[in-house]
């Protein structure tokens, strides 16, 4: 033994957890979904995805070396998370310099110029992903149909999400029950078979990946919860005021991206509010203007934005919205 | 299955002594006793060096209402009245006694005979606890003269009795329970009588099964006393923690739970309480565990007070080649010491020797808001901001968020995925809002 005792105040035990475990189990969390998205769109899931992670990774190594000149920390994986949610929200047949785009304004504008992990208010891949929506608004939106293994990166068959074609025959005047025809059922739309970004169509492997999330305690229930109940109680309303002009809650909570943003975009660490009743008010907000842009807005889906929307809100709660302290409302017999 | 609300983690127990039955270490060489070993205005030496002692003699006597008495543990010759490095690091005065033989003073039974019947008043068993010198053994080493005195105007309905020992290594306590189960019941009833209450609850949690299992056996034979088995949760042997597990009363902040009817003490306390009133015995000897991974043969001892740390550790194996630090207490809110010669006092629950590994810390790494640290703290305070704040300077703004609620607990550090130290910040932001507090008071 050296002469010299280690003095530390207290506490001298620390728990298993580390940042990067943490990511990890992020990135363990959407292995389901991203298998069910290979099955169904082939290559062209894994052009795509290696793409946005690798180019994550590497703005962030150049920003940090280069330009920041500060110790690197992709070790952490959170830019492997940004650039697999990233992929996630992107058709399987996107052109690569378009993915790589995405990663520079996700990681260069959204994250490192806020200073980088921990300090950006929004979430990098849906800013990266709204860019990317408003610049390229064709190719964004230009889904391929599944077609399993065989679907062809450069020239896959495309057509319209279930979402999309719903909103636009109703805009054309449609019943839903006609409508509803020409989508698959629920079906088919909870184990995946839709055209959609990559991450969103998968409901079953979503769900799966939430369960390990919160077995594992990476996250907590509320937010998802309430993103996914304020939404369902909303859109369930809509369709019993008026059936033949609003589709289901089922219906909505499988398509557009409505779990991957409550389950994986929404519970980012970063962007999302430090206490248990914040976060059930940040859920709903998501859950509320999500209907609101899907029903009475222009686009179909409306979950980046809301969740984008609600992250400008987040310091705001952090304020003023506290934990109830131990000790200070008291109710004694 | 009862537990607290809110926060709370749940560290590897590692109770790795829990079936090494209670030894008593030999008495030899020299002990170091601290005149202040307790919560409170330190005590005054009365004996002089060269004097000749007994052990259970007074050597130096408190002074005021909140202090403690301190009686030798050893018979022997003062050798000197000098400065030691207690466990917190800082210089104390103490008494350094040279042992000769083992003589104890004549009015101590010092028989194994359970003495149940007693027929003390509230004032006389009071007195008994000061002249005794009995502390809170929990860690907290508060007089417990001064929590068994009922202020007027407040009331008292409740005994809880704290067999929690929610902190890992630690099994001083649950061999206690399964030992001397009876007399801590017996000590249970005479503090009920001090506090004038025919109802106390015992709080044992479920990682225990033997000591819970034994002292709900026991208490079917005494009156108004229920044991309760609690969900393993850390801390829950924090007062205001469990009191709130057991009863769902909710100590508000900045106030004591006498405010909500109750007072608690640790079974070790009562134990003690027993032996002071039934056997007119001082407290100058507890049970502390001696524990960590890489110790020959971690145990429990029961041990005079201040005996040097370094004995007990010889006792249990000597001192491993790789051992980075020492820690008197357990794991989460113990006290890392300076040098295994500090003396064990009343308040020290175990030693804890941790390898150089062990005794590292990970680097601090960038917070990234995961919330871990609020969802954590048992208080439902902030950390991460607490922190922040301390870090900014913003000291007014650190007390309106409640910063001096904190117990230090450790949760928080303990859960942080980034490794932030952030207990450090707030016990630095603690301690100006404190003195912050003080100066303003003076005005």
């Amino acid at each position: 033994m050296s002469n010299l005792l280690t003095v530390t105040p207290s506490p001298h035990a620390h728990g298993k957890e580390t940042t990067g475990k943490l990511m990890l189990g992020v990135v363990i969390a959407l292995v389901p979904a991203l298998i069910t998205s290979i099955y169904f769109f082939g290559l062209g899931a894994i052009i795509v995805t290696l793409t946005a992670i690798l180019s994550c990774v590497i703005f962030e190594y150049l920003i940090q070396r280069f330009i920041l000149k500060k110790p690197l920390s992709i070790n952490d994986g959170s830019a492997v998370v940004t650039g697999l949610l990233l992929a996630f929200n992107l058709p399987s047949n996107i052109p690569l310099f378009i993915i790589i785009l995405g990663s520079l304004v996700s990681i260069g504008v959204a994250k490192m110029t806020f200073g980088g992990l921990g300090n950006n208010p929004f979430n990098p891949a849906l800013v990266g992903r709204v860019f990317l929506l408003i610049s390229f608004p064709v190719q964004m939106t230009t889904w391929p149909i599944p077609s399993g293994f065989n679907t062809s990166y450069t020239d896959a068959v495309t057509g319209a999400t279930p979402l999309g074609i719903i909103k636009g025959g109703l805009k054309g005047g449609e019943e839903i029950s006609v409508l509803m025809d020409q989508v698959p059922s629920h079906m088919q739309l909870f184990y995946g078979y839709m055209g959609g970004s990559m991450g969103e169509i998968a409901a079953a492997a979503l769900l799966i990946g939430f369960a390990y999330m919160l077995i594992r305690k990476i996250i907590t229930w509320h937010i998802p919860v309430s993103v996914i109940g304020s939404f369902a109680i909303f859109t369930a309303i809509l369709w019993l005021v008026n059936p033949e002009k609003n589709a289901d809650p089922l219906f909505h909570l499988l398509t557009g991206g409505l779990l991957l943003g409550a389950i994986y975009m929404a519970t980012d660490y970063v962007t999302s509010p430090m206490n248990p009743k914040a976060m059930i008010i940040y859920g709903c907000g998501i859950g509320i203007i999500t209907v609101i842009i899907r029903v009475f807005g222009a686009y179909p889906e409306g979950v980046s934005f809301a969740i984008l929307i609600m992250n400008a809100f987040v310091p705001l709660m952090n304020t003023y919205i506290k934990p109830k302290r131990f000790g200070e409302e008291v109710k004694n017999g | 299955m009862k537990t607290f609300p809110t926060g709370g983690v749940h560290p590897p127990e590692n109770k790795i002594t829990a079936n090494a039955p209670i030894r008593p270490l030999p008495v030899t060489g020299q002990v170091v006793i601290p005149v202040s070993q307790h919560i409170g205005a330190p005590a005054a030496p009365v004996v002089n060096k060269g004097d000749i002692v007994k052990a259970g003699q007074i050597i130096a006597a408190g002074k005021g209402f909140v202090t403690s008495n301190i009686h030798s543990s050893v018979s022997g010759k003062v050798n000197k009245i000098d400065n030691v490095t207690d466990i917190t690091g800082y210089r104390q005065t103490a008494v350094f006694i040279d042992i000769e033989g083992d003589e104890w003073v004549d009015t101590i039974d010092r028989s194994d005979t359970i003495v149940q019947e007693f027929n003390h008043t509230p004032e006389e068993i009071i007195k008994k606890c000061l002249d005794s010198g009995i502390v809170g053994l929990g860690g907290a080493t508060f007089p417990s003269h001064v929590k068994l005195t009922v202020p007027t105007g407040k009331k008292c309905d409740i005994l809880i009795i704290n067999g929690v020992e929610c902190e890992p290594y630690l099994t001083a306590d649950h061999r206690l329970m399964l030992e001397r189960g009876e007399e801590i019941l017996i000590g249970i009833t005479i503090l009920m009588r001090a506090l004038n209450v025919d109802k106390a609850f015992v709080g044992i949690e479920n990682n225990k099964p033997d000591a819970l299992a034994h002292m709900t056996r026991l208490a079917t034979g005494f009156k108004g006393i229920a044991v309760h088995g609690l969900k393993v949760k850390y801390p829950q042997g924090a007062e205001k923690q469990l009191i709130k597990a057991l009863i769902k009363r909710e100590v508000p902040s900045g106030r004591l739970p006498l405010d909500v009817g109750t007072v608690v003490h640790n079974v070790g306390t009562a134990f003690a309480v027993y032996e002071a009133v039934q056997k007119n015995k001082p407290l100058i000897e507890r049970v502390v565990t001696v524990t960590g991974k890489f110790l020959k043969s971690p145990g429990n001892f029961l041990v005079r007070t201040g005996t040097p740390v370094s004995r007990l550790i010889e006792a249990a194996g000597g001192l491993p080649e790789d051992t980075g630090k020492i820690v008197a207490g357990g794991p989460m809110m113990g006290k890392a010491v300076s040098s295994p010669e500090v003396p064990v006092v009343k308040g020290m629950s175990g030693i804890l020797v941790l390898s150089q590994d062990e005794a590292g810390r990970k680097e601090k790494e960038p917070c990234i808001r995961c919330a871990k640290c609020v969802a954590v703290c048992p208080l439902g305070l902030e950390p991460y901001l607490l922190m922040t704040l301390t870090e900014l300077k913003l000291f007014e703004k650190a007390e309106a968020e409640k910063i001096t609620d904190c117990m230090e607990c450790g949760s928080c550090s303990y859960t942080c995925p980034a490794s932030r130290p952030l207990l450090d910040y707030i016990r630095l932001g603690k301690t100006t809002v404190l003195k912050m507090a003080r100066e303003r008071n003076l005005k």
